[in-house]
């Protein structure tokens, strides 16, 4: 086994390639710039295509294009650049091209700052798009889960005919943290029978299109996909635990801000305080059940999010008004110490103000 | 008895949904003959924009990706990017490619993408109902400017090909017309020179093609034809912007 000492967004990127990515279109914003140059540098190398694009609308459309055609595809951009792809991520998502776009999050929200931040969490999954639609969404928490998520996502995507995001931020993009590579294994790609290659004046032309004037169909069509997503929510669920057999409260929150969390864990377990935490390693499909399976021991769900509040919603919708669920989030670029967590905890356990 | 004209391979039978009169169809017929006389049609993928021609891949006959509006020259990228020895076009109106599509395509121009875009200029937004395309002539009646276009309002019609034109990454530009049957041939050597031109990978090429609207223009075929020709072309003036390396400028 062999160890590289990496950032975060570059291993995203080194992973990309080691998924089988051949192709990247994208446009340079703060602070994932590491993975387009990473590729600019190496995607050619191995006979790849890197092509820096006029927008990302230009970029999430050259992904399309590039998905229509068969071969695994990504771009990475961050916030606001995610806002501008949206129109093309809910084309993507209705017309089921397989491809991999990654979010390094920052502060927001309008052009806001080039801090960490995970205040789109909406937009990672409610979306900002169009229609019904969902999009599988990973967030890694360190950086060897960056490699092994980005190598999942293309194989996600392939598999369900649909996009997939990777949920970064600006702290794990930039962190460096040793890495390996070797435990990679890829699935052989299923066939895209699918896919435009031009008709060879042997069979009828091929389509990829998602206009449908007539409603009934229109509908049919949206059912169609929904008993898709129902299968992703089935299938694909992920999370973490730690600690919350015994837990009296328990913090969840994901990404970096998980790392934070369970800090502030070890913290309290020192001082005598049952804590624990729970990390949804897919944002969605929202990992609802370890939130339903809470041992009656558990008085609180304290959910910590860089954002003002989020993904508190989902973990509302799991605990289903069975506990109560108490928030905690910096924002804007701001971090929160596992001393504010530990405080905060301390303070609800002890009956405080939630 | 010999056989003069018959419906070209690169068309299906598929009845079209384009108003009569409409020169969409003529247009659809010189790109379905140029593939055909090129021997093109097997390996080429088309797509098309939004506007009244983004049902195209209902009757032309290749493969093909309907794209978001304006958005058919990054999608074309896209798919060129990946298959290089596919040949790749667009069929895009001037709504879609002069308005909302105007990055896209001065950027597709720019990176000199080898691709080939069939621009349909018939000065209106169509499918929406007559509204002011930035095409749209100086005083021309549309529904979103009823007094007629007000240059200091709304500026003057854009020249989409003469600025892509400048671009050093164009390779061929050039623009035609529909409105006789001697332009109509002309039309359709220009289409079959913009897919050579992609064949021998030289770069970008675009054919402008001024076409009719009686629908939107309120005339009757004929004279929206005669309309086209009166007005049109003395401002969208024909031939060559931009001659392939080895070509002549005019
Ligand atoms: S609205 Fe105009 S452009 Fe569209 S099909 Fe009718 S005549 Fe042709």
């Amino acid at each position: 086994m062999t160890m590289t000492l990496m950032k975060g967004n570059e291993a995203l990127a080194l992973a990309a390639i080691r998924g089988g990515c051949t192709h990247f279109f994208g446009y340079p914003i703060t602070p994932q710039n590491e993975i387009p140059e990473f590729l600019a540098r190496e995607l050619p190398k191995i006979g790849g295509v890197f092509i820096q694009a006029e927008s990302e609308i230009g970029a999430v459309n050259m992904l399309y294009g590039a998905a229509a055609v068969g071969c695994r595809v990504m771009t990475s951009s961050s916030s606001p650049g995610l806002a501008l792809m949206q129109e093309g991520i809910s084309l993507l998502a209705a017309a089921e091209m397989p491809c991999v776009i990654v979010n390094v999050m920052r502060g927001g929200p309008g052009i806001g700052g080039i801090q960490p931040s995970q205040a789109d969490y909406f937009q990672m999954t409610r979306g900002g798009g169009n229609g019904d639609y969902r999009v599988p969404a990973l967030a890694p928490a360190t950086v060897q889960e960056s490699v092994s998520m980005m190598v999942q996502a293309f194989e996600m995507a392939d598999c369900y005919r649909t996009p997939v995001f990777i949920v970064s931020d600006g702290m794990l993009g930039q962190m460096m943290e040793p890495v390996e590579f070797d435990n990679i294994e890829l699935k052989e790609p299923p066939e895209k029978e699918w896919k435009l290659t031009g008709h060879g004046n042997v069979r009828k032309p091929k389509t990829i299109k998602t206009l449908m004037l007539d409603p009934a169909r229109l509908e049919a069509r949206n059912f169609e996909l929904q008993e898709k997503f129902q299968k992703i929510a089935a299938a694909e669920c992920s999370w973490e635990e730690y600690l919350i057999d015994d837990a009296v409260l328990v913090f969840t929150a994901y990404g970096s801000t998980a790392r934070i969390a369970r800090n502030a864990v070890d913290q309290l377990r020192e001082e005598g305080f049952a804590a624990g935490l729970i990390r949804p390693r897919t944002l969605w499909p929202f990992p609802d059940k370890p939130f339903q399976q809470l041992a009656s021991r558990c008085q609180t769900v304290l959910c910590v999010e860089m954002s003002c509040g989020q993904m508190v919603d989902d973990v509302r919708l799991a605990v289903n008004g069975k506990l109560p669920v108490a928030f905690y989030g910096r924002c804007g670029g701001m971090i929160p110490s596992p001393e504010e967590l530990v405080a905060k905890a301390k303070n609800i356990m002890k009956g405080g103000r939630q | 008895m010999s056989v003069v004209f018959s419906r070209t391979k690169g068309l299906t039978e598929a009845e079209t949904h384009y108003c009569p009169g409409c020169t969409h169809g003529i247009a659809h017929r010189l790109v379905g003959e140029a593939l055909e006389e090129l021997d093109l049609l097997g390996n080429t993928i088309g797509c098309s924009a939004v506007g009244c021609s983004i049902l195209s891949y209902n009757y032309i006959n290749v493969d093909m990706i309907e794209c978001l509006h304006g958005r058919a020259p990054a999608v074309a990228t896209g798919i060129k990017r990946v298959r290089p020895d596919s040949i790749v076009f667009t069929y895009q109106g001037d709504g879609d490619l002069a308005s909302i599509g105007t990055a896209e395509i001065v950027h597709a121009a720019h990176r000199g993408e080898n691709i080939t875009v069939v621009f349909v200029n018939n000065a209106i937004y169509g499918m929406t109902g007559g509204q002011m395309a930035p095409t749209t002539l100086a005083g021309q009646k549309v529904t979103t400017a009823p007094a007629g276009r007000n240059p200091v309002i709304n500026g003057m019609p854009l020249k989409v090909s003469e600025m892509l034109a400048q671009i050093p990454g164009a390779a061929y530009v050039e623009r035609v017309s529909l409105h006789s049957p001697k332009e109509i041939r002309k039309a359709k050597r220009a289409i079959k020179k913009g897919l050579t031109c992609q064949v021998e990978k030289r770069g970008f090429s675009l054919i402008e093609v001024l076409s009719t609207c009686p629908t939107g223009w309120g005339l009757s075929p004929v004279d929206a034809v005669a309309w086209l020709e009166a007005n049109m072309v003395p401002y969208y003036p024909l031939g060559v912007l931009k001659a392939p390396e080895g070509g002549k400028n005019v």
